[in-house]
């Protein structure tokens, strides 16, 4: 193998696709050329792998603001305002080194946010580790959520709510997903497209240096496996004083007109900011890397091209402006430097103190990856471990306590309690307190509800059912506070797309994610892919995580999750038809297997309206949905959360054809669990099931039946705050 | 009565501080760090965040501020001044309180409510608290003192005091009754639908103390 064959291969680009460069070229790239297609051309940056597919999304709807292909996407909320989102993954940085990887994940989702002019106004966060019983998950866990914490609260953007699995395919690859919603004024916010040949290009913020250098192409797409120590310094640093000043330095620029364009530099820095920049405005860009500040001054070209170092904004100003932008960046104490100028060439042109060093046309660089069709192959069986921790023929009572205290479903305080979740003064329902996180907007006197979900263990089981499922969940999420959803994002942590069964479960995904979209009539406003989550002992779970933003009218009305009195009347609306194919009871006794009953949309769809109306009008003192573990722990933790026990019959919904078992902890869609006054649940359809009241979590069914007392069942719900 | 919020780089609370004094008082604005004129406002918050990313200390740097100078001399001449969270800590720095904040108990940034009780009147307030370094500390012999002079504002109300405050304390103010410093954000206990109004209290209490002195209070 020659030397410059190991050199493009070590860098993630295949023969062909070395090839298809040099014909683009004409020529052979140099090194900065190299480095920079191997970048633009990798997983992460082309999405060559999930492209086609992506097209199956629906993207378009009446209150969508900005689509796929923006740095964020953004719905209409009323007003004049918008609410911008997006979700983001961090994972192998993750897996390396939990604290930073999850801190810059935040850094990064949120300049995203700011970067079409958003102010940032939360965060949520959907992780997954492997079992809680490795010390290696609690190490992850620990760091992601202090990472988390550390860049969120420093920053001064509330943490609202998000989500945590524990499952033992994640023990190696585990997962960091970052979304940030901001809000604007419609009329303030700015695209990424650079234009006006001769305009100066302006970089903010942190000087740049070594770190994260290769992040995206020896990372982000390549599987992990041993000696991943050695990739430590390929992971980035943050610093989230020097964002917070860049974050309040980018505003003020877009309120004040000064800036024709912005884009945040993540994944391969500068290559793909300029890079983006230039494809979207169909212009070239000169960028003299002798004028980059550096925090060494030794580096080579290409390093400062593919620098992953956090913090920074690339902006396209006027040259008659670019005094007054250096002055508002002096001001809020941070850097800014011209580095080049947008030029009619068409081309990237790297030079360095006026010599060119590396060129290339924006076409190839940007879109000239090839995309590639997937070669799926559905496996055999079920190709995950399953290690059974609870014995068959167990009391009920025992069943409920094993899934209250399971570390996926037991109360996740240990980590919200380490973000700040009330800054700004928007937090209406903060975490665990409703199954959605509600924001107040004074300034378009409305609100938005925000919910991000997805059961990697159930997608597993069968991906387009699975996915539709975590659909309809955050639309249930949404529904249970009164919100209309708006958009939806998501995040497709998929294993190697190259295998069969990766390609399958990918495919698969896309599609169920479509469908539910299409049936529901919610837009996809933008998304990201992150594939080649494997380990040593195979693929990840199959992981969508989906978020959904909706819109309530009136903060004040607002349900929670808590029973509220004593005598109100429990009851079940919805076509929840509970079953114990993918559950966490069939996890816990090892009887994991594919498939899942086929979920019917427009059937959840409607509860969703009704459960809306409902709690919009007043008329529902509780609304739960009815998720991991099935009824007997959503009722539990409605108890727990209200200090209210229950006296509950489950008979009615045994007219549904389930065993007393399914019935308790049969998990699948449709399902809300709601409380209050009977004559209102009556004249609302809900199936009737009991009432609240007494000190003990109380369920009747058949020859299943449980007792609990409220304080032991909240003992087991409670008890990862001690085990973590 | 007219309130001034400072705003130092890496200030995360002033926004909702703010609000919260213009639903309190007859109106109020920002005041940069850099400014040595506090523009003629009649009492200042100094407000949570992490000011200048807390490097160095917690609230270290941002006492050397311009703007921190003229609170000085503004608490000097008796006006009052409400530092929270990151401004107790400021506040601590500067030498205007008495006492400092180390890091919790339990070496962790904790978000949660907590109910204070309101030294001298035993009110009880639910007020949230969000920090990582809020453990109150001052020398025995200080804090005899404090209590003494009526200089203790708030204590945490039993089970509450997470971070492990000395003698469960989480606000004090400057023995002429002016300058309040406190771990928990009663700027963030101003709305009903976000969790509680009991911050305006504090306000309230500040007002009053900045008034009539620790001795002259209602209650003292």
């Amino acid at each position: 193998m020659s030397v410059e064959t190991a050199k493009y291969r070590e860098l993630g680009l295949t023969d062909a696709e070395y090839g298809l460069i040099v014909e683009k070229l004409g020529r052979e790239p140099n090194d900065v050329e190299l480095a920079m297609f191997s970048l633009l051309w990798s997983e992460h940056c082309a999405y060559k792998h999930s492209r086609k597919l992506l097209g199956r999304l629906p993207t378009e709807g009446e209150r969508v603001v900005m689509g796929p292909g923006e740095n964020a996407g953004a719905v209409d909320v009323g007003s004049g305002y918008a609410v911008a989102f997006k979700v983001e993954s961090h994972n192998h940085p993750s897996a390396v080194e939990p604290f930073q990887g999850a801190a810059t994940g935040v850094g990064g989702i949120l300049r995203d946010v700011f970067a079409i002019g958003a102010r940032p106004i939360a965060i949520l966060d959907s992780l997954r580790f492997g079992e809680l019983d490795s010390v290696r998950s609690r190490h992850l866990l620990d760091g992601a959520v202090r990472g988390i914490g550390h860049y969120g609260n420093s920053i001064g953007v509330a943490t609202v709510g998000g989500e945590i699995y524990f499952e033992g395919p994640y023990e190696h690859n585990c997962l960091v997903n970052a979304m940030c919603i901001g809000f604007a004024k419609t009329k303030d916010m700015v695209r990424a497209a650079a234009a006006g040949p001769g305009n100066s290009i302006v970089l903010m913020g942190a000087s740049t240096g070594r770190d994260g250098i290769g992040g995206a192409s020896v990372l982000a797409s390549a599987e992990l496996g041993e000696g991943d120590e050695a990739k430590r310094p390929t992971v980035q640093i943050g610093d989230p004083f020097e964002e917070s000043k860049l974050l309040e330095c980018c505003l003020e620029l877009l309120e004040k007109g000064l800036l024709v364009s912005l884009q945040d530099l993540g994944a391969a820095g500068l290559t793909s900011s300029a890079g983006e920049m230039a494809s979207a405005g169909g212009v070239g860009i000169d960028i003299d890397v002798a004028e980059v500040p550096l925090r060494e001054a030794d580096m080579e070209p290409f390093e400062i091209m593919v620098s992953e170092s956090q913090e920074r904004m690339l902006a396209v100003v006027e040259p008659a402006r670019v005094d007054e932008v250096r002055a508002i960046c002096e001001k809020w104490q941070t850097g800014s430097a011209v580095i080049g100028t947008v030029t009619e060439s068409g081309a990237i042109r790297i030079l360095r103190d006026g010599a060119v060093v590396g060129e290339m046309p924006v076409e190839a660089l940007v879109d000239g990856c090839p995309l590639y069709d997937l070669e799926p192959g559905e496996p055999e069986g079920w190709i995950y471990g399953n290690r059974a921790t609870l014995a068959e023929g167990v009391s009920a009572e025992e069943e409920l306590l094993a899934l209250l205290s399971a570390p996926s479903i037991a109360s996740k305080r240990w980590a919200f309690e380490q973000y700040d979740s009330i800054v700004g003064s928007r937090t209406v329902r903060r975490p665990e307190q409703a199954d959605a996180a509600v924001l107040q907007l004074p300034e378009s006197g409305n609100a938005i509800a925000v919910s991000i979900d997805g059961n990697g263990r159930r997608v597993a089981c069968d991906p387009y059912a699975g996915t539709i499922e975590a659909v309809l969940e955050c639309a249930q999420n949404l529904a249970c506070v009164g919100a209309q959803p708006l958009g939806l994002t998501n995040c497709l942590n998929f294993g190697n797309p190259e295998k069969p069964v990766g390609a399958w479960q990918l495919d698969r995904a896309v599609s169920g994610l479509a469908d539910a979209c299409n049936a529901l009539g919610v837009p996809v406003v933008g998304g990201n892919v992150s594939l080649y989550n494997e380990g040593p002992d195979g693929p990840i779970y199959p992981t969508p995580v989906v978020a959904m933003v909706g819109e309530l009218p009136d903060p004040a009305q607002v349900a929670g999750g808590a029973f509220v009195k004593e005598g109100d009347a429990i009851g079940l609306i919805g076509p929840f038809e509970p079953n114990l194919a993918g559950s966490e009871l069939a996890k816990q006794r090892g009887r994991l297997e594919m498939g899942l009953p086929q979920p019917e949309i427009d059937p959840v769809a409607a509860a969703c309206a009704t459960v809306r109306d409902a709690v919009r009008a007043g008329r529902l003192a509780s609304v739960h949905d009815v998720s991991d573990g099935g009824l007997a722990v959503a009722l539990a933790e409605s108890a727990i959360a209200g200090g209210l026990g229950c006296q509950v019959d489950l008979q009615h919904l045994r007219v549904r054809g389930c065993s007393p078992e399914e019935a308790l902890f049969g998990e699948g869609p449709g399902g809300f669990l709601v409380s209050g006054d009977r004559a209102e649940l009556e004249a609302l359809g809900a199936v009737p099931l009991g009432s609240v009241g007494g000190n003990a979590v109380e369920i009747a069914a058949g020859d299943r039946s449980l007792s609990i007392p409220l304080a032991e069942a909240e003992r087991a719900w409670r008890s990862l705050d001690e085990r973590v | 009565m007219i309130w001034g919020v400072l705003q130092f780089p890496g200030s995360c609370d002033e926004r909702d501080a703010l609000h919260a004094c213009e639903v309190h008082g007859d109106g109020a604005r920002l005041i940069w760090h850099e400014s040595r004129d506090l523009d003629g406002v009649d009492g200042v918050v100094v407000p949570g965040g992490f000011s200048y990313g807390d490097y160095l200390r917690a609230g270290a740097i941002a006492r050397f501020s311009p703007a921190m100078e003229a609170v000085a001399e503004a608490a000097a001449g008796g006006a009052p001044v409400l530092g929270i969270c990151n401004g107790f800590q400021v506040l601590c720095e500067a030498g205007l309180l008495p006492g400092a904040l180390l890091r919790n108990v339990e070496l962790r940034f904790r978000c949660h409510q907590v109910e204070l009780i309101e030294e001298g009147t035993d009110k009880r307030l639910s007020i949230p608290a969000k920090h990582g370094e809020g453990r109150y500390y001052a020398p025995e012999e200080m804090l005899d003192e404090l209590e003494a002079n009526g200089q203790i504002a708030y204590r945490y109300a039993d089970g509450h005091n997470s971070n492990g405050s000395v003698r469960d304390i989480a606000g004090v103010m400057n023995e002429r009754g002016n300058v309040l410093g406190l771990m928990p954000h009663p700027e963030h206990a101003v709305d009903p639908l976000t969790g509680s109004t009991d911050g305006l209290r504090v306000f309230d209490r500040l007002g009053e103390f900045a008034n009539h002195g620790l001795t002259k209070s209602p209650t003292a």
